[in-house]
């Protein structure tokens, strides 16, 4: 329930918050692009301060954006601790050795480059999503990118039903222990009630994602007419300068990498 | 398909439609039975139609005809016409709005304002045009909020007049409703019945609807319409003469009538208004009953059916379930927590608590119920001191029974013998002995027909029934029931009322959470409001009013 209700975001008022989604989305996954070419401490460094830098300006204040993307900072430091310790370099000085577990200068610096990676990779995603309202993407998806009007409302209608999802899981659980149905410890008995509960989950979604789609047939979503929008989705200049800005940046970092000999392209 | 005319001024209302059925049929692709045939039917421009008959009859499918939404390829046949102005339904559909049953299954937007204007960007209304009609038609339907206001932040009764806006938005000439209050309490149920009347009143739209609440649909509309299965239109003409010919026979197919035309011996009208009939109801007259049935209530516990009559007719037996300080809240939800709360349950007591959606009643239930776990406190059975929240589930499907709204989810099986004798199984009930106990159950609920039926494929009242039944198999001493009327046509009602109270006098202790006052006037001995979390003894008269909502008028 927490996760689908927290990964839907809102617009916010900061000077980044208020930009077009496609802006937005433009921005953030420049830089994951780039960054997927290459491990380097360098460019995913810059580029992870820069976003870090600008939590203000998309109008989250920082213990907002950490009590919600505390997953993907435990995913970072998973990786970064997997990699200090699995990884093949281990030149350097010698920080710990604990029979199995070396841990070096160098190995401590690769580890640390691939958390950062992660982290440069995902942050400037996170915070787009976060500050951009579904409606407004649909809006913005429909007008800028062509997108048919019918998968993005769609996919909106279907949103909503998220909760009601949750909701539903919570009571098929219950009835089941009214039932006298609880796996207890027994592994094959969970597997069986799970799968029963989860069927169970499914035909209720697919009726009431029907009953939904016949309700939004009525009021004309499957006319063939032009459709009109509401609300205004605007492309300004400041939402170019976003992407422009993005560009540059990510550019910048590349640069650096090269100029400072860390470029290390894996493609 | 022809777009609204942009040039209408914001306030324009369009003419009312001429609805015309003829010869009309629909048999659903996989189903041997026709949902509907031989329908003739001419409905004139501004008329106001209730669409009445047995569950089964065709009436929702018969409203997606005319709404236009049935799609030829899924049906496996259909015949004859429906025009609207003369144009065939499917080709008439801007012609046409409807309201369905579950306002969470029709709302698309997360802003209210957004979600009017959801029909009319389909339409192709220009933007400017578009806000004006749409904060008319908020103001039509009685929308107490802003545009801005969040929908799943309304109340059902909200919703659902925020999806009669949606509706009338697009100027129907035609305006359909599928059973608008059916997911509704008493006041979101008032709420909406109330927005239709001011909604119709300002127009000359048609009017066309199926409703259970008959006691207030009958109030909105000039003529009746009988629907029987196979047979097409049976009846037809002003409320008083039909029901005033028919009530009787309606009465005995499982129609809700209204009180006004109910036989006095009959299974009251439901809802209506706030008041219960004075008269004493006698709830063994379903017609299926026989003299022998009526036997089994003794008379000196005459069901209570009076107001000032609430309370119990025999001292309370044993204590028999108790809850201990019990409370629950749920972070970040808008549902109202239950707050800390002590209540008995005895044998051979039927407790009734009622209150508006979101009061916390279910959460109580359930944690009386051992199947949601309290914050604070918990639920025990007298003669245990483990809180039930802690049993294992096999061992409390023996002692409490729990019947859940939505029979389905508590469904398991392929069929509905096997459907019985989960219970049993699990508790560890010797086998012969479940066996004999789910032939008298199957039997006695009238589903021994149905052994071999697919749980999933049986008819609403059907559903209850068994699911009733599959809370009894295991015999427990407690029964839960939540809105175990809900949805149900006359005759499942009375059924459950006669059942309930037989097994109350056998010594088990009944708990129902309902919104049915009438369900709770005749079988409670013992009446508990709830509001906002905490209970209260019912006062006499039995809805306590909201006026969150009654503000909005």
């Amino acid at each position: 329930m927490i996760l689908v209700t927290g990964a839907v975001g809102n617009s916010t008022s900061g000077v980044l918050g208020r930009r077009n989604p496609v802006a937005k989305l433009g921005g953030a996954l420049l830089p994951a692009v780039v960054l997927l070419a290459g491990v380097d401490p360098v460019s995913s460094g810059l580029i992870l301060a820069a976003a870090l830098l600008s939590v203000p300006a998309w109008g989250l204040s920082w213990l907002d954006v950490l009590r919600r993307v505390w997953p993907l900072a435990l995913a970072v430091t998973t990786i970064a601790v997997g990699n200090m310790v699995f990884t093949g370099r281990k030149g350097g000085a010698v920080l710990v050795d604990a029979g199995p577990l070396l841990l070096t200068t160098e190995s401590l610096a690769a580890g640390t480059a691939a958390g950062m990676r992660l982290a440069a990779i995902a942050l400037p995603g996170v915070l787009a999503v976060l500050t951009i309202d579904p409606v407004d993407l649909a809006d913005a998806l429909v007008k800028h990118l062509r997108v048919p009007p019918r998968f993005a409302y769609g996919s909106l209608a279907a949103l909503r039903l998220a909760p009601l999802m949750a909701t539903e899981w919570e009571t098929l659980g219950r009835a089941r222990r009214a039932r006298g149905m609880e796996a207890g410890r027994n592994p094959i008995a969970a597997v069986r009630l799970f799968g029963g509960r989860l069927f169970a989950l499914l035909v209720g979604a697919v009726r009431r994602g029907s009953q939904l789609a016949v309700a939004m047939d009525a009021r004309g979503f499957d006319s063939r007419g032009t459709r009109t929008c509401a609300r205004e989705s605007r492309f300004t200049r400041a939402d170019a300068t976003v992407l422009l800005g993005s560009a540059v940046l990510t550019a910048t970092a590349v640069v650096l990498a090269v100029a400072a000999g860390q470029w290390n392209p894996v493609l | 398909m022809t777009l609204q005319s942009p040039d209408l001024p914001v306030h324009a209302h369009p003419q009312g439609g001429r609805v015309l059925l003829r010869g009309w049929g629909w048999r659903y692709a996989g189903r041997k039975r026709w949902a509907c045939r031989g329908v003739d039917l001419d409905i004139e421009p501004g008329e106001r139609v209730l669409l009445v008959g047995a569950s089964g009859a065709g009436k929702s499918t018969l409203l997606r005809g005319i709404a236009g939404l049935l799609d030829p390829d899924a049906s496996a046949e259909h015949e004859g016409e429906v025009l609207i102005g003369g144009r065939p339904a499917a080709q008439a559909r801007d012609q046409v709005g409807m309201l369905f049953q579950d306002p969470e299954a029709s709302l698309v937007m997360s802003r209210s304002g957004d979600d009017v204007a959801f029909g009319l960007e389909n339409a192709g209304v220009p933007r400017e045009q578009i806000w004006p009609r749409v904060d008319a038609a908020l103001q039509r339907v009685g929308f107490g909020y802003g545009r801005e206001r969040g929908t799943s932040a309304l109340s059902g009764g909200e919703q659902q007049r925020l999806a009669l806006a949606g509706a009338l938005v697009r100027r129907p000439s035609v305006l359909v409703l599928d059973e608008p209050t059916a997911n509704l309490d008493p006041d979101g149920s008032r709420l909406v019945m109330d927005a239709v009347q001011r909604a119709a009143g300002g127009s000359e739209a048609t009017l066309v609807m199926v409703e259970h609440r008959v006691d207030l649909a009958v109030e909105l509309v000039d003529r009746v319409v009988v629907l029987e299965t196979g047979a097409g239109v049976i009846e037809d003409g002003p409320p008083e003469t039909v029901f005033g010919r028919r009530g009787a026979a309606l009465t005995a197919a499982g129609v809700w009538v209204p009180a006004r035309w109910a036989a006095p011996a009959r299974a009251p009208g439901r809802h209506r208004g706030i008041s219960v009939p004075p008269v004493p109801l006698d709830v063994e007259a379903d017609p299926g009953a026989s003299q022998a049935g009526k036997a089994a209530v003794p008379s000196n516990r005459r069901l209570t059916t009076d107001n000032d009559a609430a309370v119990p007719l025999t001292p309370a037996g044993y204590l028999l379930l108790r809850a201990d300080g019990v409370s629950r809240a749920y972070p970040g939800m808008a549902t109202s927590a239950l707050q800390r709360t002590d209540l008995e349950l005895h044998a051979g007591e039927a407790t009734c608590i009622t209150g508006p959606n979101g009061s916390g009643k279910s959460t109580l239930a359930m944690v009386l119920a051992g199947l949601v776990r309290p914050d604070t406190g918990g639920a025990y059975l007298a003669d245990d001191g483990r809180p039930l929240h802690r049993w294992r589930a096999h061992r409390l499907c023996r002692r409490i029974g729990t019947v859940f709204q939505d029979p389905e989810h508590q469904f398991l099986a392929p069929t509905v013998g096997e459907e019985l004798a989960i219970g049993p199984r699990r508790a560890g009930v010797d086998s012969s002995e479940a066996a004999r106990r789910c032939r008298e159950l199957l039997e006695r609920l009238r589903l021994d027909r149905l052994a071999g039926a697919n749980p999933y494929t049986l008819s609403g009242g059907e559903k209850r029934r068994l699911s009733v039944a599959t809370a009894l198999a295991t015999a427990p001493d407690v029964l839960i029931l939540d809105e175990p009327t809900f949805g149900q046509d006359a005759r499942t009602w009375s059924e459950l009322v006669r059942l309930c109270g037989r097994l109350r006098d056998d010594g088990a202790s009944i708990l129902a959470v309902t919104h049915d006052l009438e369900f709770a006037a005749v079988l409670a001995d013992r009446r508990i409001a709830m509001h906002d979390g905490t209970i209260s003894p019912a006062t006499t008269s039995p809805a306590p009013r909201i006026d969150r909502e009654g503000r909005n008028e």
